[in-house]
């Protein structure tokens, strides 16, 4: 994928996270299970948790998306099915389904700012911030990393789109 | 753009919604005793008031969940939002 390090802001594709979808009632029995395999709560609305093996992102109210580097899929499934156990949750390997994009710099929220209504000023989106939204018109996952480091998960039927557009609205910034 | 307000994600461009009808129409309970015209106008008879009315809205480009809110029809206002 492009590179551009002008103005401030840089593109870097992470390919090939792992990524699975876990869906569980709050405040259930599986969702426990889950939060004592991670050493971590699941992540309130909006939000994201880093835990020990894994970003946790909230999804929606029962769903959640763990990130992983590359080839954890096995091991993180496992540990978590073996935690869940008989309980009602599942686990699923969307890795698939999303690239992701790393965007840093100081030019970062000048850039999505072009296309994206989410307000990234760290008053209202501090670091740990996990939403999904339209960036233009194509549906992310905006993730919060740094006031100057954002993460985006995109499908990558919509990736080659969006990198032509990050370019073209940085190269005026 | 005028914000909706999601119950789980709070304010956000209204092109991130899609619309789905009134809210609060009751499933038929043994649909196979309806004559056809009865299951028609379950089907596709509306209520239209001029005024506050309750909706189904889903937040498709967010957390796609479905919620019930009332809109004014008369002003697009959206007096409230419910899961």
């Amino acid at each position: 994928m492009t590179a551009d390090a002008l103005n401030g802001f840089h593109l870097e594709e992470l390919p090939f996270l792992t990524q699975l979808s876990l869906r569980a009632g709050p405040g259930g029995p599986a969702a426990a299970a889950v939060e004592t395999a991670l050493g971590d709560p699941l992540p309130a609305p909006c939000t994201l948790t880093r835990a020990r093996d894994a970003d946790v992102l909230w999804l929606g109210p029962d769903e959640f998306l763990l990130l992983a580097p590359p080839g954890r899929q096995p091991y993180l499934a496992h540990e978590l099915r073996k935690a869940i156990g008989p309980e009602f949750a599942s686990v699923t390997d969307v890795s698939a389904q999303r690239t992701t994009l790393d965007l840093s710099g100081p030019g970062v929220t000048g850039v999505l700012a072009r296309g994206c209504a989410i307000d990234l000023d760290p008053r209202v989106s501090p670091p740990g911030t996990c939403v999904q939204t339209l960036l233009a018109r194509a549906g992310v996952i905006l993730v919060v990393d740094d006031p100057g480091r954002i993460r985006l998960l995109v499908r990558p039927s919509c990736a080659p789109y969006l990198t032509d557009w990050l370019a073209d609205a940085s190269a005026g910034a | 753009m005028q914000l909706l307000t999601c119950p789980w994600c709070g304010d956000r461009e209204e092109a991130e919604f899609r619309y789905g009808g009134q809210a609060g129409v009751p499933y038929p309970a043994d649909p196979r005793a309806l004559s056809d015209a009865e299951w028609g106008r379950y089907l596709f008879v509306r209520d239209n008031p001029a005024g506050p009315f309750a909706e189904r809205w889903v937040h498709s480009a967010g957390c796609r969940r479905w919620f019930t809110a009332v809109r004014d029809t008369v002003t697009h206002e959206f007096l409230r939002e419910a899961p």
